[in-house]
């Protein structure tokens, strides 16, 4: 087997062992599984694809299948210690929605997604006025699953609004390698952020 | 479906064979749910596949509500027809009885031999006919139970079942927590909407209307309500197959090609569902008929926990698999996500998968590749967990 996604390693640091998590857009299952055998975690995916669906099952990870524009209403106000949700989030109908929906079944959120504040974004829509086509985000306007693409400073402003306090956040390149300048000028440097949040006085 | 294309299509895929019905009788009686007790009893059940030393690689096979326990495999060289679920059951199979040891059995007050309406009542010497006890699912499981003792099974690795099969896990699980490793709960409910009962009524009715049912003691008057029980197979298969399945198959063909403006049999569609009701007579018991769509309408797992699912499923031990299709309306996807919100609340480990079908309801009885790739994944882990 190979390494786990460097992305998935660092989220799966942030995940106390033993705890009960829900992904949210779960794919295959790698992280999941992943964390079942490493830290003890029980918990579910959730996933429309069924190639994705097949392979949970196959690789025993519990999944549900269903459409997380449909909501979170199955699950109960902190039903879970962590709802994950990587590479997904710009991918939903309603993101705000969806969050606060995290932000209520889980005790604690963990989002990963493209950062569309990212230099080489910006200077493509500058420079050459087209829609960015990068690492991060490859595929055309046109094909895009993406609809609600967000920058770092976006994603924070939404949390200040919302009351949601940010825990711990990593900026990571398209490889998934955390680079220190990216710590420097996140909103700038970083292709891909990942944020653990909780709403304000939750545990 | 034709069985020996499948046979050869692919060879990893192969049939049981011939298998032969085997039979148990049990001298002590068994309390029901109704506050009566049937026994002595017996009960006709096929296995496949061998029991492993460690015993720990039995799967139960539970029927729907026309099924019997011959799930696989052929009776005899001359027999056209393969089991009722052959495609699934059988060496490189989703169900791999190279792996498990699979027991398929006919539910009580059936009649494809366990005892049932049509058996004599030792009471009286004849046939129980309208005096057999009305059957649940739980005495089903209980008396399910019994034959796993004896054939040595302490734990299932996993009970199975579509439509009604699946209460039948469902309620194995619940009522039998220790002995459920996995139960896979295919195209089912919690229990049935009035609609769903509203249908089962009709059914009933049809049986009870014919002039030769004779109040259930038709036995003794050598005849069968064949009018009766085929209204009752007509009206079940409609709800079995979906709008687009039925339009695809039939759509408003005309069996002459031209409108005769008469009651015959004028619409394709008609003929279909003239000849599955007569080839549904040649087979099955009206009484029993009775019986099933009964069980079906009490089937209610929560009742005995107030009305609470997932209090009722945190005695449950087993991790689940529930899977639906899109196309069935009878137990719509809505009702097996009703399961699995229930299985979430109660913290049980569950996968569910929404497989897309056009067949309606009757889809959990075909080779449909998504699903049966599911199936195969879920139960591979079994094995390997049971050392299968």
């Amino acid at each position: 087997m190979t390494a786990l996604r460097p992305d998935l390693a660092t989220i799966s640091e942030w995940i106390e062992p033993g705890s009960r998590v829900l992904d949210l857009g779960c794919g295959d299952g790698t992280l999941l599984e992943h964390l079942g055998r490493t830290r003890g975690v029980s918990g579910y995916g959730i996933e429309i694809d069924d190639e994705s669906v097949a392979r949970c099952i196959e690789r025993g990870v519990n999944v549900i299948q269903r459409d997380l524009d449909a909501g979170l209403a199955d699950f109960d106000d902190d039903a879970f210690d962590y709802v994950v949700m990587t590479q997904t989030l710009q991918a939903v109908r309603y993101p705000h929605r969806l969050l606060a929906e995290m932000m209520r079944v889980g005790r604690q959120g963990i989002v990963t997604f493209p950062n569309f504040g990212h230099w080489r974004v910006r200077a493509q829509l500058a420079l050459r006025g087209r829609m960015p086509v990068t690492g991060a985000l490859p595929a055309q306007w046109y094909e895009t699953a993406n609809i609600h693409l967000c920058t770092v400073r976006d994603f924070e402003a939404l949390c200040r609004e919302r009351g949601w306090a940010i825990l711990q956040r990593a900026m990571v390149d398209t490889r998934h390698r955390e680079r220190p300048w990216m710590r420097l000028l996140p909103n700038l440097l970083g292709e891909i952020a990942l944020y653990r949040v909780r709403r304000d006085g939750g545990g | 479906m034709d069985p020996a294309a499948g046979k050869h299509s692919q060879p990893s895929a192969g049939s049981v064979g011939i298998v032969t019905p085997q039979r148990m009788r049990f001298e002590e009686p068994l309390p029901l749910r109704c506050g009566r007790s049937i026994g002595p009893y017996e009960l006709v059940y096929e296995t496949y596949g061998e029991l492993n030393a460690a015993r720990t690689n039995a799967v139960l096979v539970c029927h729907a509500l026309s099924g019997d326990h011959h799930a696989a495999g052929y009776h005899g060289p001359e027999d056209r027809k393969p089991g009722w679920w052959d495609n699934c059951i059988g060496p490189g199979k989703p169900i791999d009885t190279r792996r498990f040891f699979v027991v398929s059995l006919n539910n009580l007050g059936g009649c494809a031999g366990s005892t049932g309406p049509a058996s004599t009542n030792p009471e009286t010497g004849r046939p129980y006919g309208p005096d057999f006890p009305i059957v649940t699912v739980p005495d089903w499981v209980a008396s399910q139970a019994r034959l796993a003792d004896r054939l040595g099974i302490e734990r299932w690795a996993a009970v199975v079942g579509g439509s009604l099969g699946g209460m039948q896990a469902l309620q194995w699980a619940i009522d039998q927590p220790q002995r459920v490793r996995h139960a896979v709960v295919i195209a089912a409910a919690p229990k049935l909407s009035a609609q769903n009962i509203a249908f089962n009524e009709v059914a009933r009715q049809a049986i009870f209307a014919d002039p030769d049912f004779h109040g259930g003691r038709f036995y003794e008057h050598g005849v069968v309500p064949r009018r009766g029980l085929a209204l009752a197979r007509m009206l079940g298969h409609i709800t079995y197959l979906s709008d687009d399945v039925m339009r695809a198959k039939f759509g408003r063909e005309l069996r002459a090609g031209r409108i005769g403006y008469g009651f015959d049999v004028e619409f394709q569609v008609e003929s279909y569902l003239r000849y599955q009701g007569a080839r549904f007579v040649e087979r099955f018991d009206a009484n029993t008929y009775l019986l099933m769509t009964k069980a079906l309408d009490y089937f209610d797992p929560a009742a005995d926990h107030g009305d609470d699912l997932a209090e009722a499923l945190r005695r449950a031990r087993a991790r689940f698999l529930v899977l639906s299709f899109t196309s069935d309306w009878r137990f719509a996807p809505a009702r097996s996500r009703e399961i699995v919100k229930a299985l979430l609340d109660a913290g049980r480990e569950v996968s569910y998968a929404e497989i897309e079908a056009h067949h309606g309801h009757d889809a959990f009885l075909m080779p449909i590749p998504h699903y049966h790739r599911i199936l195969r994944g879920y139960l591979a882990r079994v094995a390997e967990e049971v050392g299968a």
